[in-house]
């Protein structure tokens, strides 16, 4: 997935603080982490449920 | 206007009436299929949203999976072409309060994943560790690290974040101002918390806070 960057708004607010990328980052490296397959499975779950 | 995002919001819940008409007939032919891919692209970012909102993996991947379901329920109120990450972001901060009300995130940090977490991503901050970020974020009262987390962690503009949690824009950057100013103090001054102390700090925060939260979203549930 994208990572977006600080927004001109916050910018200049104050200056990025050495924590904010930090914030990203933990956002990110659950985004990135391999998606468990209970989640396919449960939309397939539902799919089916619908047909 | 940003309508999209409005729109995104007003379907904020599964639980809740939309005005609205449906565009799309449930589980019905292509429709259906785009909204099973978009729905299934959106849940690493709903995975990563309630990881910041509740610490726990595993309580977070439960909440994931209850507001898949309950998007899933309500897929007839999703408008193409609107954004499905703020859609289902609103459906999952719900499914969230609503859970924090029954108490089923207390004390629930989990110190060892977050420990894991750090060392992955390697830092060019020294000292500072996302464990550190982690416990720090969930000391903040509900909604400014809601706000915290959509706008400096998800990409969401202030816009896009005050139509997922139903407030105005001010209100938003006043919350993620404050956010942002607590955790460089607390970077700054080394008050980050430590273990199970945090979560004490964060429960209690957290539920002092949800009240006025839950209140101030059903003043603006029409908006």
């Amino acid at each position: 997935m994208k990572n977006i960057g600080p927004e001109p708004s916050k910018r200049g607010r104050q200056p990025t603080p050495d924590w904010a990328s930090g914030l990203r980052r933990l956002y990110d490296s659950v985004v990135d982490e391999p998606l468990p397959d209970s989640f396919a499975k449960l939309l397939d779950d539902l799919d089916n449920a619908d047909d | 206007m940003p309508m999209t995002d409005q729109q995104a919001a007003a379907g904020r819940s599964a639980d809740s009436p939309k005005p609205d008409s449906p565009k799309v007939a449930p589980g019905t032919g292509v429709n259906a299929a785009s909204f099973k891919r978009e729905l299934t692209a959106v849940i690493p970012h709903l995975r990563a949203f309630a990881r910041g909102l509740c610490g726990r993996p595993d309580v977070a991947d439960d909440l994931v999976q209850e507001a898949l379901l309950k998007a899933w329920a309500a897929q007839e109120r999703f408008e193409p072409g609107t954004s499905m990450r703020a859609w289902t972001f609103v459906i999952l901060r719900n499914a969230y309060l609503t859970d924090m009300r029954r108490n089923r995130f207390r004390a629930d940090y989990d110190e060892t994943v977050a420990e894991r977490i750090l060392v992955a991503p390697a830092g060019q901050e020294g000292p500072l560790h996302l464990s550190d970020m982690h416990r720090a974020l969930l000391t903040l009262p509900a909604e400014r690290r809601e706000a915290l987390l959509l706008v400096g962690a998800g990409g969401f503009s202030y816009e896009e974040a005050a139509a997922i949690c139903q407030c105005a824009v001010g209100t938003i950057k006043s919350r993620v101002g404050r956010a942002r100013a607590t955790l460089t103090a607390m970077m700054e001054d080394g008050s980050i918390p430590r273990r199970a102390i945090g979560d004490v700090i964060a429960h209690d925060a957290i539920m002092e806070d949800l009240q006025i939260s839950s209140n101030a979203a059903h003043e603006r549930a029409e908006v």
